[in-house]
C-alpha cells in the first residue's frame, strides 16, 4: 500500500484559510484521531463539518476546522482525501500539518499530489509532462533552501549529534560483525549513556523548532536605505516599542536586527539591515555584506529615504540593487523640510508604491501596515512556500528520529540484544542526514576499518 | 598456430575454485552440458587462505547458496573438524555458523561430487583466450591448441590471472600456493575490450603443530550441540579438534617495525589494493602502533596434515625476518615454517562493469563470478559462482534474469553492492551492509529460497520433499501454540521451575514462548500435545514467535522498498532523451542501463528527484503504448 501523504496546499497570504491536505488509504483514520466534530457530529462522505482540530495527546486545541473528507477513487488522487480548512495563520496551519504527520502521515514530496493523480490514472499525457517540470522546480527550489540552511545553527547541532551516533554505531556494528576480535565488550549501561545523551539534545533541538528560532517563517521584509534615514525608527514604530538602538551618528545599527511581528494577522519577519554605504570599517563592512543578504533573501523590502535630503549617489545605487523586487518606498523625516523630488523617485521605482512617514512619532506607519496588508492579500507578495515545507520536513525528521531513540533506549531496558537496537539507532542516524542531505551508511564501515585493527 | 576444435560444450567455466564449483554444479544441474576447466585439478575447491567456512555473514551466505541448491554447505558438512555457532549472546538475526575444514577433504569431497555429477565434465588446462563472434562469446582456448565451443562462458580465475606472489624483497608471477599464474589469459582479455585493474590479499605462514607449545595459549574448542550448515543434515557427529589463541607482544612488533623497508607492500613493489578487513600483521603494527598486542587464532588445515594456519599473521616480509617475528609469539617460540606467509596481487574487472545478472556488459553470454569481480571470501565467491551459473543458463535459454533483491538475501545485498556501488578493495559480506537482516536470517535462508531454486530446477526432491514437510510442520504447529491455552494454575510449578513471573491470566501457548527463558523444548512440559517436529522447525518456530514485532516491522519496510524493486526498466531505454532528467543523473543511468527502478535509486548520482521523473516517464510510455 502507498504511504498516506499530506502538506499545507494553499499558498501563504492569498486568503483568511489555509488547507492541509491529506490523501492516501490512513486519511480518515488519521481525520478521525484528530478531528472533534461540533455536538459530535458524525463524519460523511463529501460534506463539510465543522469542529475542532485536537492534540489528542495534550487534549490541546489547535484550531476550528471545516473538514471534508471524500472517499477515493473520485478524488484528485483517486485515494482517500481529507482537507482540513484551518484558519489562515502559519501558525495553526503548521500545527495542524505536524499533527497530521505525527498521526502516521509522511510529509508530501514536491508535486507528490499531482504525481499520484497521474500515476492513478487521473491526469492525460499533456499534463504529466508538467508534473515534470512541478517535480523539477519544486525539488530544486527546496534543494537551494536545504543547502542555504546548512550552514546555520541547526546543520551544527544536526553533524553534532550525528556525530556521536556515528560513534555508536560503529562500537555496535564491531561488536556484531567481529565478535572473535580483540575488542571490548559494548556493556548496556555505556550504550544507554550515550543514547540518553543524545535523546536530550534531539528534544532540544526539537523545542528550539517550536519556539521559532528554527523555523523562522513569516514573511521576510526587510527594511533598507542608507545610513541615517530612521530605518531603526521604522522598525521600532512597527514593534511600537524601542529594540533597535536609534541614534544621530551614520553607522550604528551595524549589524542585522531580526524581528517577528504579526501585522493584520500576517506572521512577518522584519530585518533592519545596517546601512548600505561605502565604508572602510570592516565591522560595519559585515554588517553591509550581511544587510545584502538578507536582502537577497527578502519577500518585500522597504526601501527608506530622508525626505529632508535631495536623493543622493548612494540611493540611486540602491534603487538599482531593488530594480524590480517588490518594494514599499518610505519617505521619512516628513516633519523637516522636504527636498526629494517624489516625481523622479516614482519615474525610476514605478511599481513601488511611495509612503510619506514620521517614523519618530508614528507618523503613517498604519499606511505601511495597510500597504503590506494589501499586497499579502492581494496575492501581490507571497512567501516562499518551499522554505515551509523544508521547515516542517526538518522537525518531522527531528522528531522521527527522536523516537527511534526512545526505542533504542527502551531496548537497553529490556536488555535486548545488541543488533536489535542498532537498527534504532542507525535509523535515527539516517533520519538527521535526510536533514542535512547524508544518508550513505557506507561510511560507518569505512569508519569501523579506520579505528579498529579487524583482520583474519 | 593450429586450432583443433574440441567437442562442443553449452557452458564453460574458467576455474574450479568455490566460485567455479558452484557455477559448474549449478549450470550441469540445470541441464546444460558443461565443462569446468582448471589449471591444476589439485586447485579444485582449494582453500588457499583460511581453514575456515561461515562466519559473521559469511555464514548467511552459505545457507543461502545451501538453500538454493548448491553445494558448499553440504561439502562443508562432510568435512568439517569443528563447529561453532557465533553471536549466540545477540539476536536471531546475527548468529552466525562457522566450521573448521579439513582443507584435503574438503577439496577431494567437492571434486568427487563434481566428478559424480551427470552433464559435468572437469579438465586439467589452461585456457588463454576466449573465443568472440559479434560481440558474443562463443567458446575458449587452451594452451594445448584445444578450442572448445560454448553458449556461455563463465570466468572465475580467482587470485589466479596474472597472479604475483610477493615475499620481501622478492616476486614472481604465480597463482596461489605456487600453482602455476594465468598471464595470456589476461592479456587477451584485454583485447576483447575487458578492463582490468589489481587487487592484493595476501595469507599467513604455516607451521607445523609438533613444533607449538599449547600450553602457553587458550584452547578454542568447539560447540558441544552441533548445528549442521547444510538444511539436508538434522544432526551431525564429530569428534572436534581444537583451535588456539595466542598473541604478539612489543618484540613482535619491534621486529616488525625494523623491517618495514623490507616489506614489499611498504616498499612500493605492490600496487594493488588489499582489503582493510583482512590487513597484514606489518599493517596492524603501522596503523595502530598504540595497540600491545594483536591477538591471533592457531587452525589446524586437517586430520592428515600437522599444518596449522596462524591466522591473523598474514604478512609479505621476507622469510628471515617471518622466522623471527613468529617465534616471538607465546607458543611459537620453537615454531617451524612449513609455508611461509605471501601477499598476492591479481587482475580483475571493475563489478560496474557487470549487469545485475552477473553479465558482462561488453561480451554477450560471458558471466564472471568471485574475486574476478573483486570480491574476497570463499563464501563471496560462491555466491556469485551459483548466481553466474544459474543465470547463464536462463541467458542462453532466452529467460529472464534470476536476481535476488536486497530484502531476499544476502547474495542479493552482495551482488547488488558490487554491481551498483562498486567496490575500491575486495569486497566482504557484512551483517551491517543488509538494511533488512532481521529477515534475512541464517535460520530462515530455505523459507526464502528454496522455492526458488526448486523453480529453477536446482532443488533435487528429496530437498524439496524435506522442505515442504518443514513448512507445514511451522504453520501447523505455529497456529496451534496460538490457540492452546494455558490457564495460571496449571502452570505454576512449571514457571516456578524456569524462574519466570507466575501468570496473572491465562495465556496462550505462543505468548508464553515469548518469554525470553522459556524455549519451544521447556514447553514440553505443560504442553501434553507437543508434536515431534525436527530442530530446523523449532528454531524456526522460536525465532518467528519471539521476535514476531521487530519482524513485522521489518516486513513494512521491505514492502515499500519493493515498489521501486518491482518497477522493471527496459534496457533499451535511452534516458538522454527524457525530458527533466539531469545530465549527471542520465549519464549514470546510461551507463549503468539498471533492471529496475530501485536500483536506479541506488545508483550514485541519482536523485529522489530524477527517479520520479523517471517514474512519470514510464508511466507515460505505459500509457502511450497501450
Amino acid at each position: 500500500m502507498e504511504n498516506t501523504i499530506a502538506a499545507i496546499a494553499t499558498a501563504y497570504g492569498e486568503g483568511g484559510i489555509g488547507i492541509v491536505k491529506i490523501s492516501g488509504g490512513k486519511a480518515k483514520e488519521i481525520l478521525d484521531q484528530i478531528f472533534v466534530g461540533i455536538n459530535d457530529k458524525p463524519l460523511r462522505n463529501r460534506y463539510l463539518t465543522f469542529g475542532h482540530i485536537t492534540d489528542s495527546d495534550t487534549g490541546k486545541i489547535i484550531d476550528e476546522a471545516l473538514v471534508s473528507y471524500m472517499k477515493g477513487p473520485k478524488t484528485y488522487t483517486t485515494e482517500d482525501v481529507v482537507e482540513i480548512n484551518c484558519h489562515g495563520s502559519i501558525i495553526s496551519l503548521r500545527k495542524t500539518l505536524e499533527l497530521v504527520l505525527r498521526k502516521g502521515a509522511i510529509l508530501a514530496e514536491p508535486g507528490e499530489f499531482t504525481k499520484r493523480a497521474f500515476l492513478n490514472g487521473r491526469l492525460d499525457l499533456v499534463q504529466a509532462e508538467a508534473v515534470i517540470d512541478l517535480i523539477r522546480a519544486k525539488s530544486d527550489k527546496s534543494f537551494e533552501i536545504s543547502i542555504n540552511q546548512l550552514e546555520g545553527f541547526l546543520s551544527k547541532k544536526v553533524l553534532d549529534i550525528r556525530k556521536m551516533l556515528l560513534e555508536l554505531l560503529i562500537k555496535l556494528a564491531v561488536n556484531i560483525d567481529y565478535p572473535d576480535e580483540d575488542i571490548e565488550e559494548l556493556s548496556y549501561r555505556e550504550v544507554k549513556k550515550s543514547l540518553l545523551q543524545i535523546s536530550d539534545m534531539i528534544e532540544i533541538l526539537v523545542s528550539t523548532a517550536e519556539t521559532g528560532r528554527l523555523i523562522q517563517e513569516g514573511l521576510a521584509v526587510s527594511i533598507i536605505g542608507k545610513p541615517n534615514v530612521g530605518k531603526s525608527s521604522l522598525m521600532n514604530a512597527l514593534l511600537r516599542e524601542s529594540r533597535a538602538i536609534v541614534t544621530e551618528i551614520p553607522g550604528t545599527t551595524r549589524d542585522t536586527i531580526e524581528e517577528f511581528l504579526s501585522i493584520k494577522g500576517i506572521a512577518i519577519k522584519l530585518t533592519d539591515t545596517a546601512g548600505i554605504r561605502n565604508t572602510e570599517d570592516t565591522i560595519e563592512k559585515i554588517g553591509i555584506e550581511k544587510s545584502k543578504e538578507s536582502f537577497n533573501k527578502a519577500d518585500l523590502i522597504i526601501f527608506v529615504l530622508d525626505g529632508s535630503n535631495e536623493l543622493s549617489k548612494e540611493d540611486r545605487e540602491i534603487i538599482e540593487i531593488i530594480g524590480k523586487r517588490k518594494s514599499l518606498v518610505l519617505i521619512n523625516k516628513g516633519d523637516l523640510e522636504q527636498k526629494i523630488d517624489t516625481k523622479q523617485i516614482k519615474k525610476l521605482i514605478p511599481e513601488a508604491k511611495v509612503i510619506f512617514t514620521i517614523a519618530t512619532e508614528g507618523a503613517g506607519i498604519n499606511a505601511v501596515e495597510k500597504e503590506i496588508e494589501e499586497l499579502v492579500y492581494g496575492g501581490k507578495v507571497r512567501q516562499g512556500e518551499s522554505m515551509l515545507v523544508s521547515n516542517v520536513r526538518q522537525k518531522n525528521l527531528l522528531e522521527k528520529a527522536g523516537l527511534a531513540i526512545k526505542e533504542a533506549i527502551e531496548q537497553t531496558e529490556a536488555s535486548m540484544a545488541m543488533d536489535f537496537l542498532e537498527i534504532d539507532v542507525k535509523a535515527a542516524w539516517e533520519l538527521l542526514g535526510e536533514i542535512i542531505g547524508e544518508t550513505f551508511s557506507e561510511n560507518i564501515i569505512d569508519e569501523v576499518f579506520a579505528r579498529f585493527c579487524l583482520g583474519k | 598456430m593450429k586450432q583443433i576444435l574440441m567437442e562442443d560444450y553449452n557452458v564453460i567455466v574458467i576455474g574450479a575454485g568455490h566460485a567455479g564449483c558452484e557455477a559448474g554444479l549449478a549450470a550441469a544441474r540445470m541441464g546444460e552440458k558443461t565443462l569446468m576447466l582448471s589449471i591444476n585439478l589439485e586447485a579444485v575447491a582449494m582453500m588457499a587462505c583460511n581453514p575456515s567456512i561461515g562466519g559473521t555473514g559469511k555464514g548467511h551466505l552459505v545457507r543461502e547458496i545451501d538453500a538454493l541448491g548448491g553445494e558448499m554447505g553440504i561439502n562443508i558438512d562432510k568435512t568439517f573438524i569443528q563447529s561453532k555457532m557465533l553471536n549466540t549472546a545477540k539476536g536471531p538475526a546475527v548468529h552466525s555458523l562457522r566450521a573448521q575444514a579439513d582443507k584435503v577433504r574438503y577439496h577431494e569431497e567437492m571434486k568427487k561430487t563434481i566428478e559424480k555429477e551427470k552433464n559435468l565434465d572437469l579438465k586439467q588446462g589452461e585456457v588463454i583466450d576466449l573465443i568472440v563472434e559479434e560481440g558474443q562469446v562463443r567458446g575458449v582456448l587452451l594452451n594445448t591448441g584445444a578450442a572448445y565451443r560454448a553458449k556461455a562462458v563463465i570466468i572465475a580465475t580467482g587470485t589466479f590471472l596474472r597472479g604475483k606472489i610477493f615475499i620481501g624483497e622478492w616476486s614472481f608471477f604465480s597463482g596461489p600456493n605456487g600453482l602455476s599464474a594465468s598471464i595470456e589469459l589476461a592479456d587477451n582479455l584485454k583485447k576483447h575490450g575487458i578492463k582490468l585493474r589489481r587487487f592484493k590479499t595476501g595469507t599467513p605462514a604455516r607451521i607445523l603443530g609438533s613444533s607449538l607449545d599449547y600450553s602457553k595459549m587458550k584452547e578454542q574448542a568447539g560447540d558441544e550441540k552441533i548445528v549442521p550448515f547444510s538444511f539436508m543434515n538434522d544432526e551431525l557427529e564429530c569428534e572436534q579438534v581444537s583451535c588456539w589463541l595466542t598473541y604478539t607482544n612489543n618484540k613482535t612488533h619491534q621486529i616488525i617495525r625494523d623491517n618495514f623497508h623490507r616489506s614489499a607492500l611498504f616498499g612500493g613493489q605492490i600496487e594493488g589494493i588489499g582489503p582493510r578487513y583482512c590487513p597484514s600483521i606489518e599493517d596492524k603494527v603501522n596503523r595502530f602502533s598504540e595497540k600491545e598486542r594483536h591477538q591471533t587464532f592457531i587452525e589446524p588445515e586437517g586430520r592428515s596434515t600437522d599444518e596449522m594456519y596462524i591466522q591473523g599473521m598474514s604478512s609479505s616480509l621476507p622469510e628471515d625476518v617471518q622466522e623471527a617475528f613468529y617465534k616471538t609469539i607465546p607458543g611459537l617460540e620453537n615454531a617451524k615454517i612449513s609455508r611461509p606467509a605471501y601477499a598476492i596481487e591479481y587482475d580483475c574487472i571493475d563489478p560496474f562493469d557487470l549487469k545485475i545478472n552477473l553479465e558482462s556488459r561488453q561480451i554477450k553470454n560471458l558471466f564472471c563470478a568471485g574475486q574476478f569481480n573483486g570480491s574476497s571470501g570463499y563464501e563471496e565467491a560462491a555466491a556469485q559462482g551459483l548466481l553466474a551459473g544459474i543465470n547463464a543458463c536462463l541467458s542462453i535459454n532466452g529467460k529472464n534474469p534470476f536476481v535476488l533483491d536486497r530484502s531476499e538475501a544476502y547474495i542479493g545485498v552482495l551482488i547488488d553492492d558490487l554491481v551498483t556501488k562498486g567496490t575500491n578493495e575486495p569486497y566482504r559480506i557484512m551483517t551491517s551492509r543488509a538494511e533488512y537482516r532481521l529477515v534475512l536470517r541464517q535460520d530462515n535462508a530455505d523459507l526464502r529460497l528454496t522455492k526458488r531454486g526448486h523453480s529453477l530446477g536446482l532443488v533435487n526432491m528429496e530437498r524439496f520433499a524435506k522442505f515442504s514437510t518443514k513448512t507445514e510442520q511451522v504453520e501447523k504447529e505455529m497456529k496451534r501454540l496460538a490457540e492452546t491455552i494455558v490457564f495460571p494454575n496449571q502452570a505454576l510449578r512449571f514457571m516456578e521451575k524456569n524462574v519466570s513471573t507466575p501468570l496473572q491470566n491465562k495465556i496462550s501457548l505462543a505468548d508464553l514462548l515469548k518469554r525470553p527463558e522459556i524455549t519451544y523444548d521447556k514447553l514440553a512440559d505443560i504442553d501434553k500435545d507437543q508434536p515431534k517436529i525436527s530442530s530446523h522447525a523449532k528454531t524456526q518456530i522460536e525465532v518467528q514467535i519471539k521476535y514476531e514485532g521487530y519482524i513485522n516491522k521489518q516486513i513494512k519496510q521491505i514492502e515499500r522498498f519493493k515498489k521501486l524493486e518491482g518497477k522493471i526498466i527496459s534496457q533499451e531505454l535511452d534516458y538522454s532523451k527524457i525530458e527533466g532528467l539531469r545530465i549527471e543523473a542520465s549519464q549514470k543511468l546510461n551507463q549503468f542501463k539498471p533492471l529496475s527502478l530501485g536500483q536506479a535509486s541506488r545508483i550514485s548520482g541519482v536523485s529522489p528527484a530524477d527517479i520520479n521523473v523517471l517514474l512519470i516517464y514510464m508511466e507515460r510510455e505505459r500509457r502511450r503504448g497501450k
